[in-house]
C-alpha cells in the first residue's frame, strides 16, 4: 500500500496509542515514545513492522506515542492510520491484510 | 552477596553502609539490642519556647553542614513544613544534609533542585513519590536514598543507626511549652504517630505550627517535655490536600470483583471469628472488600476487636456501627477519620513504634489476624514490590507493608493481574520490598493464589467455590495478554537501598538507563 497523505489514528489515553503516518523517503522510518518502552519497546517495534509488512507498506514515516496499549490495539491503530492515509474507507480487507 | 530473597547485594554497598544482607524476617527474633538515646540541654527557666522564625530555630539548634533533619508526612500532599525548612537551610548556605522523613511525595517537588546543588545529599524515607523519586532514580542525589518501612524507621532511630540532629514536627496546634495536638487547628491531620520517635530520640526538637494556643494544650499527642522550641508560621499545610488519600467508593467492576474474592476468602478463613483483628489499605479494592466483609460480619454476628493502621471513613463507620470495638490509628486519609480520632473515645492515637517497630517488646502488627495490602508487582516467589515501578523509577513507599505482612497471621495482597500493559504478577519483581515468606495469599481479578507454604489455607479453601489457582498460572495469564516484558536496563550505580525492617538490605535500586531501541 502507498501512504498518500499524513494520517493519524488512536489517542493518548491510558492503554491506547496514537499512530501517525506520512509518506516516507523510500523506507520505513519508525519512531516510538512509550510509557512502557523499557519493558515493551522492542515488542512494539516488532508488531509495527509485522503489521506494516502485512499491509504491504514499505515507504512510510511512522511515529507512535504509546500509553501502554496491548499489541492488538497497536495493530488496529496502525491499520486505521494506514487506510486513512490511503483514503480507503470501504471494502476493507477484514481477515486479510487487516487481522 | 545473595540474600534470603535471592537478590545480589554489592559488596561495596555492604561496606559503605556497614549493613548485612537480609537473612529472613525472623532472623533477629529473640536478639538483645541496646537502644541509644540523645543529649538533653537542661532547661529550668519556665519561659516560653516560642521563637520568631524557622531561621532562629535553625540557629538556636546549631545548624551546620552534614546534619540530619527529620520530618513527618501526616500532612501528606498538603505538607509545607519540609519544604520551608529545607528552603531556609538552602538560603543559609547549609550543605550535605540528610533528610530523615517518614515519607515524601509530590508535595516535595520544589526541593528537587537542592539535590543537584548539594544541599541535600542523603535521604531516608519510607519511599519517595513524585519528582524526587524520579530525580533519585536518574542519579541526582549524591549519596543514597535508604527506604525503610514505618516500623523499620523507628528501629533505625531507636537503635541509634539514624541520629536525628533536629526534628521538625509540623503540629496542627501547639502551646508555648511545646504540647502538640493533631486536631483543633487549621491543618488538622488527626494523629502525629510518625513524629513520635523523632520527638523521643532527636537531639533537638522543633515544633512548627500555624495555630498557637494558650498553655496548656490538651489533648496533646506529643508532650512539651520533648520539645525544645516552637515556631509559629502562616501555614503548615493545605487542609484540602491533607485528607485526600482515600479512594472514593469504586464502581470499577474489576476492583469490585477482586474485593468480593478477597472478602469471601477472609470469611472462609479460620481467622474470621469473633474478636478478630484487621488492617486494610485505602485503595478502591481494599475499601470495597472492607464493605463486603462488613456484610458478612452482620450476617454471622462477628465483631472485630481491633482495627489497626491508617484509617479512612469505612473503618470509622464500622466503629460507629459497633462492628469494631477499638481502632488504633497511625494515619488519617480523610476528614471523617480525622474527626473520628478527635471525637470517638474508641478511636485511639498510637505512636509509630507501638504500631510496627521490630525493636519493641512486640508491636501491634504482631497481633494482626488479617492484613489486606496492595502491590505494584508480585512475583512467582510471592515477593512483593511497592516502591519501584516496573519502569525502574522509584515511585512508591514501603509504608507499613513489610511490617504488617511480617506480623499478620494471614497476609493478603490484592492487585489486578495487569495495570495498563504492565503485568502485576511476574517472574521476578523489579525490586523486592516485602519477602515472599511473609505473603500468604494473592487475590487478583483472574483468581487467587495461595502461597504453597500455607497448606492449611489451601486446605481451608478446598470446599469453597473461590477461583483458587497457582501464582504461576496467574503470571501465565498476565503474560498471555501483555506479552512477556523485557528486563529493565539499569546503570551500575546504586542510588537507593530497600532496607528490611530489621535494618538489613532487602534489595538495592540502581540508576535508570535511558531507553533506546537496539538495531
Amino acid at each position: 500500500m502507498e501512504i498518500k497523505k499524513p494520517a493519524i489514528a488512536g489517542t493518548v489515553e491510558s492503554s491506547d496509542c496514537l499512530v501517525s503516518v506520512e509518506p516516507g523517503d523510500g523506507k520505513i522510518d519508525f519512531s516510538l515514545e512509550s510509557s512502557v518502552a523499557n519493558q515493551f519497546g522492542h515488542q512494539i517495534r516488532k508488531v509495527t513492522f509485522e503489521t506494516l509488512e502485512r499491509l504491504g507498506v514499505d515507504n512510510v514515516k511512522i511515529s507512535i506515542v504509546d500509553k501502554g496499549a496491548l499489541d492488538c490495539t497497536i495493530k488496529a491503530r496502525i491499520e486505521g492510520a494506514v487506510y486513512r492515509s490511503a483514503d480507503q474507507y470501504k471494502d476493507l480487507p477484514w481477515g486479510g491484510a487487516i487481522q | 552477596m545473595i540474600n534470603a530473597v535471592g537478590r545480589d547485594i554489592p559488596e561495596e554497598i555492604l561496606k559503605q553502609t556497614g549493613k548485612e544482607v537480609f537473612q529472613g524476617s525472623h532472623h533477629f527474633d529473640g536478639a538483645e539490642v541496646r537502644t541509644e538515646s540523645h543529649h538533653i540541654k537542661i532547661r529550668n527557666d519556665g519561659g516560653s519556647k516560642v521563637l520568631p522564625s524557622i531561621h532562629d530555630a535553625l540557629v538556636k539548634c546549631g545548624i551546620h553542614d552534614g546534619m540530619t533533619l527529620s520530618f513527618h508526612h501526616h500532612f501528606r500532599n498538603g505538607d509545607r513544613v519540609l519544604n520551608m525548612v529545607i528552603e531556609e537551610c538552602h538560603n543559609m548556605g547549609i550543605r550535605n544534609l540528610t533528610i530523615a522523613a517518614s515519607s515524601m511525595g509530590p508535595q516535595n517537588d520544589p526541593i528537587v533542585p537542592y539535590l543537584d546543588d548539594g544541599t541535600i545529599t542523603n535521604i531516608r524515607s519510607s519511599g519517595v513519590r513524585g519528582k524526587i523519586g524520579k530525580a533519585i532514580s536518574e542519579g541526582h542525589l549524591q549519596g543514597l536514598a535508604i527506604m525503610a518501612s514505618h516500623g523499620g524507621r523507628v528501629r533505625a532511630i531507636k537503635s541509634g543507626e539514624v541520629k536525628i540532629d533536629i526534628a521538625f514536627i509540623g503540629a496542627p496546634t501547639a502551646d508555648d511549652y511545646g504540647n502538640l495536638g493533631a486536631n483543633g487547628g487549621r491543618a488538622d491531620c488527626g494523629v502525629l504517630s510518625y513524629a513520635a520517635p523523632d520527638a523521643l530520640h532527636a537531639e533537638k526538637v522543633v515544633a512548627i505550627t500555624d495555630t498557637l494556643v494558650p498553655f496548656p494544650n490538651f489533648p496533646q499527642q506529643i508532650k512539651g517535655i520533648y520539645v525544645d522550641y516552637v515556631v509559629a508560621v502562616d501555614s503548615i499545610g493545605d487542609p484540602t490536600k491533607i485528607a485526600s488519600g482515600a479512594a472514593k467508593p469504586t464502581t470499577d467492576q474489576r476492583k469490585l470483583l477482586m474485593a468480593k474474592y478477597c472478602s469471601d476468602f477472609v470469611a472462609a478463613s479460620p481467622y474470621f471469628k469473633e474478636g478478630f483483628t484487621y488492617q486494610t489499605g485505602v485503595g478502591g479494592a481494599s475499601i470495597a472488600s472492607t464493605k463486603f466483609l462488613a456484610d458478612e460480619m452482620r450476617n454471622r454476628n462477628i465483631h472485630m476487636a481491633l482495627g489497626i493502621g491508617g484509617m479512612a471513613k469505612p473503618m470509622c463507620d464500622l466503629l460507629n456501627e459497633g462492628l469494631i470495638r477499638e481502632l488504633v490509628d497511625t494515619q488519617d486519609f480523610d476528614l471523617e477519620a480525622v474527626r473520628s480520632v478527635a471525637e470517638n473515645p474508641h478511636h485511639h492515637f498510637i505512636m509509630a513504634g507501638e504500631y510496627a517497630s521490630p525493636l519493641t517488646k512486640e508491636s501491634y502488627v504482631n497481633r494482626l489476624d488479617i492484613v489486606i495490602l496492595g502491590a505494584l508487582e508480585v512475583d512467582t516467589h510471592f515477593n512483593v514490590n511497592v516502591v519501584v515501578g516496573s519502569d525502574g523509577y522509584i515511585t512508591g513507599a514501603q509504608g507499613g507493608h513489610p511490617d504488617t505482612a511480617c506480623g499478620a497471621k494471614c497476609t493478603i495482597i490484592i492487585a489486578p493481574i495487569m495495570q495498563g500493559r504492565i503485568p502485576t504478577i511476574c517472574d521476578d519483581c523489579t525490586t523486592v520490598t516485602t519477602p515472599g515468606e511473609d505473603v500468604d495469599v494473592v487475590v487478583t481479578d483472574y483468581g487467587i493464589a495461595i502461597n504453597p507454604k500455607r497448606q492449611d489455607l489451601i486446605e481451608a479453601m478446598k470446599d469453597t467455590d473461590l477461583p483458587i489457582t497457582t501464582i504461576e498460572h496467574l503470571r501465565d495469564i498476565a503474560y498471555s495478554i501483555t506479552g512477556k516484558p523485557e528486563k529493565v536496563q539499569f546503570e551500575d550505580r546504586v542510588v537507593g537501598i530497600i532496607e528490611a525492617r530489621d535494618g538489613t538490605i532487602m534489595d538495592v535500586v540502581r540508576q535508570v538507563k535511558p531507553f533506546s531501541l537496539e538495531d
